[in-house]
């Protein structure tokens, strides 16, 4: 029986999201929905004093572009890959984003919730290359593109 | 089977779009190191890779692929794949 629950998760993705590399104000993942060897879903709500709202932009405050880049990287690569290298513990975790290509439909304001869908384009030879869009809590396309990083664990080098 | 000419030849055209360094890029030999001498990344490097093997219908292993870095041992893996094929 021990070893049966031992294998239950309250927060099912929790494992995941303790190996992110990243602190506030730069952890852009709030919750993931599902995490599949194929893809992923996660969701982050800006929160209305983060504070880029400050000068981007001075008269009206817009999520930029390049934080939201950065809420689909994390979640939809790096949450991934984290997946993918399964047991690397956190310290041994070496992640760069190598490319990005990114179209960009609708804006995100101060307090909204987005959701980051990926798919896994290919993984192989340390290099993680997804097809990620995100959308609105309206269910519309903010942006949708590719992102590749290379991700190793230094123990499986 | 192509010649080791013809297979510079054909690795230059996969190579080309991810090449940084056009100069160094016009005077290729086997011993031109991918990162070093044409500054293409690592992320590119694979890139390269998956190139070569849908071109050549090989599968390029992690083994190979660490050894993978200059115009030379490139041409030696597409040789050593297509031989045993």
């Amino acid at each position: 029986m021990a070893s049966i629950s031992n294998k239950l998760y309250v927060q099912p993705f929790d494992h995941i999201l303790s190996k992110l590399p990243y602190g506030k104000p730069f952890l852009f993942v709030d919750s993931l929905q599902s995490v599949t060897e194929n893809g992923v879903e996660g969701q982050y709500t800006f929160p209305a004093d983060s504070s880029f709202y400050a000068g981007h932009f001075s008269q009206m405050p817009v999520t930029p572009g390049v934080i939201l880049t950065e809420v689909m990287a994390q979640i939809g690569v790096v949450c991934l890959g984290i997946f993918l290298l399964n047991d690397a513990p956190t310290d041994e975790l070496e992640i760069a984003l190598t490319a990005t290509q990114i179209d960009f439909y609708k804006p995100v304001f101060p307090g909204e919730t987005v959701t980051v869908r990926s798919t896994k384009d290919f993984f192989r030879f340390h290099k993680l290359k997804c097809r990620v869009e995100m959308l609105n809590d309206k269910d519309e396309l903010v942006c949708r593109g590719t992102i590749a990083g290379m991700m190793k664990s230094k123990s499986h080098a | 089977m192509q010649t080791k000419d013809e297979l510079i030849t054909a690795l230059k055209t996969i190579v080309k779009p991810y090449v940084q360094d056009e100069q160094a890029f016009e005077h290729v030999t086997e011993a031109t190191d991918f990162i070093r001498d044409l500054k293409i990344n690592s992320a590119n490097l694979v890139d390269i890779a998956l190139d070569v093997e849908e071109a050549y219908d090989i599968e390029i292993d992690n083994e190979s692929m660490e050894k993978m870095l200059t115009v030379g041992t490139a041409i030696d893996i597409i040789q050593e794949k297509l031989a045993a094929k």
